[in-house]
């Protein structure tokens, strides 16, 4: 037989698509070609592979080598085409017996070994998907090959190891060398060693509440006071207050670890919520994705299920701001690029943090700012409305009072915060699971004001701002949504007056129109 | 006579003999002109085989097959028209083969050929 056939996986995005890997073996002159949208990474996969077969003990054939990956029109990047094509070429060779429907995940080494690449995860999960099951990677790839269920994993260190399996002579083969593992850089394991806790921050008695609301219905915060407030602190404490990630999300979550990190190394799945915090000169495609060929994750989808936070949110270019808009209203970024259109989710919650004024000292009197009100206005200006349309949390932090600074009380934990978050939690989804919601910060108006809509003694204070015209139509939707938030913490089971009033406090304290 | 001119000279004698036992008739060899030298002209059928020949005692330095590239096949085709016009033939069906002998010294030369390459 002169055609082989081994398959694998090529990604877009963190979509997977089973890829058919043919080689055939022409009665011609020595070459290597490979066919079907190779990138540069991939055609240098022939160099790779010739002399990986030869250090392993099976040189490739002295003919004409060519290697197609159907289907032909899709981008293929990358060097976890390697083995795949290694094992085809091997196969059209009769050196090894059919490989049936094993996919075939690693990069090779000029020594042979099998290197583990990116995106296993999402990879072997399309696999399993497509009804492969039966997947070789590379040994340091196996953890995490092995979180999909449903998936048999084989892992090896070598290429002459992997062919001695599927029946290659004995004789020639390089069985001795024994890589073994690489040094694990340890890149794959850093959960944050320590998550800060809610008990370090003093006062703040609207914060901790802003932010306890904003952990049980997954809204989006703007948070506004002068420097040293402690608008970083709260922020960085909010992955502390939600709930774990449950399967599903734990799988997306470490599927896009997988693909954006710049390390290999073995990938735990996770189960916290990410955090996300950008620096404000960050680009888009920083934010969002991008990069050259297919666009890789941004800060965005690396926060999916977790939290993203900018910091000195009006420092950022206002086009990185709004480009944020699609994913916050979707729950999922979606990139052209010549090279193809890739799809990352990106369901984050948002924390916008912002100073008064340009100078931050705007706060209270504000006698010492030095901020004229044009430079002011500007400085807001750059969160636009629609952005902020979509922030149902917007609130003023001032600096901590010596009264509770000085004295330091037990400020509560956030694992006591966590338990009545994640009660809420429950609480949202028996009410809104079957309206196909989860938290109240995904329930429509129409929804608001349709099947759960309050009674007139309950709005009240909210249709008269309303009247007042000092509450826009979608402002009353978001405060109901806070309010609802706000019952379930309570656990009551629906908002009364007094819910409705302390949301509307969540909602007009913030500085965002000073 | 080097000793890489030996092995050479006796890779393209092992080579025609194989071609003969092939069936294959050898008209001429190491034919020159200044465009270059053929190794083996012969005529398969109608065909008119311009052949080269590769001759190395191991793999060490690569299969020698690898070491025909795309300039040395574009040569070949050249020098076949030019021996046609010398011996005024019009041959339509015309190829270069590549012929690899791989002779340690030992025990038999083991050759391979390929046909129609390029």
């Amino acid at each position: 037989m002169a055609l082989g056939r081994t398959y694998a996986v090529a990604l877009v995005g963190l979509n997977g698509y089973i890829v058919e890997v043919e080689a055939d073996i022409g009665q011609t002159l020595p070459a290597f070609v490979i066919l079907g949208l190779p990138d540069a990474s991939l055609n240098e996969a022939r160099e790779r592979i010739r002399s990986a077969a030869q250090n392993s003990g099976i040189p490739l054939s002295r003919r004409k080598i060519t290697a197609n990956l159907i289907p032909a029109s899709l981008p293929k990047r990358g060097s976890g085409f390697d083995l795949a094509i290694a094992m085809a070429a091997l196969l059209a060779a009769n050196d090894i017996r059919s490989t049936g429907r094993h996919v075939f995940l690693a990069e090779l080494g000029l020594d042979g070994r099998l290197r583990p690449v990116r995106g296993i995860l999402p990879a072997v999960m399309a696999a399993v998907r497509a009804g492969y099951p039966d997947v070789v990677v590379a040994l340091a790839n196996a953890a995490e090959a092995e979180l999909v269920p449903g998936a048999r994993v084989r892992a090896y260190t070598t290429l002459a190891r992997l062919a001695f399996d599927f029946g290659a002579d004995p004789q020639d083969l390089a069985l001795d060398a024994d890589p073994g593992l690489e040094p694990d850089d340890g890149d794959g394991h850093v959960e944050p060693a320590v998550v800060p806790d809610m008990a370090d921050v003093s006062g703040q008695a609207e914060g901790r509440r802003a932010l306890e609301v904003a952990a049980a219905g997954a809204h989006h915060v703007l948070l506004t006071g002068p420097p040293g407030a402690g608008k970083t602190m709260l922020a960085e404490r909010l992955p502390g207050l939600l709930p774990d990630l449950g399967d599903q999300e734990a799988m997306e979550v470490t599927a896009i670890h997988s693909l954006s990190s710049l390390s290999t190394s073995a990938v735990t799945l996770r189960r916290r919520p990410p955090y996300e915090s950008p620096h404000h000169t960050a680009t888009a495609a920083a934010i969002i994705g991008g990069g050259s060929g297919l666009p890789r994750p941004g800060a965005a989808s690396r926060a999916h299920r977790g939290v993203l936070f900018l910091d000195e949110a009006p420092e950022y270019e206002r086009r990185v701001l709004d480009a944020l808009r699609q994913p916050l209203e979707s729950g999922e970024l979606i990139l052209h690029r010549a090279a193809g259109t890739a799809a990352y989710p990106a369901r984050f919650q948002l924390i916008l943090a912002a100073n008064p004024c340009p100078c931050g000292k705007a706060s209270g009197k504000g006698v010492e700012c030095t901020c004229t009100p044009t430079m002011r206005r500007r400085y807001f200006a750059r969160l636009s409305g629609p952005l902020l349309d979509r922030v149902d949390i917007q609130l003023n932090v001032e600096r901590v009072a010596l009264a509770d600074f000085g004295a330091p009380r037990a400020e509560e934990a956030s694992a006591a915060i966590a338990a009545r978050v994640r009660a809420a939690r429950d609480t949202q989804l028996d009410r809104l699971r079957p309206l196909g919601f989860e938290t109240n910060a995904q329930v429509p108006g129409r929804v608001l004001r349709g099947g759960l809509r309050l009674g007139a003694h309950h709005t009240g204070i909210l249709d008269r701002a309303l009247e007042r015209g000092s509450l826009t139509a979608r402002g009353y939707d978001r405060v109901l949504r806070l309010a609802w938030t706000v019952a379930d913490l309570a656990g009551r089971g629906s908002p009364d007056a007094d819910d409705v009033g302390q949301a509307l406090a969540l909602r007009q304290s913030g500085g965002a129109t000073p | 006579m080097r000793a890489k001119d030996v092995l050479g000279r006796r890779g393209e004698d092992l080579a025609a003999g194989f071609l003969e036992d092939q069936g294959i008739r050898v008209v001429d060899r190491n034919w020159r002109c200044p465009a270059g030298e053929i190794d083996i002209v012969a005529f398969d059928g109608d065909a008119l085989v311009i052949a080269e020949v590769k001759t190395r005692r191991s793999l060490a330095f690569g299969h020698p097959f690898e070491a025909v590239g795309a300039d040395k096949l574009a040569r070949l085709h050249r020098l076949g028209s030019a021996w046609c016009r010398e011996h005024e033939l019009r041959m339509p069906l015309r190829r270069v083969d590549v012929i690899a002998v791989l002779d340690d010294g030992t025990g038999e030369a083991a050759i391979e050929h390929l046909k129609g390459v390029g």
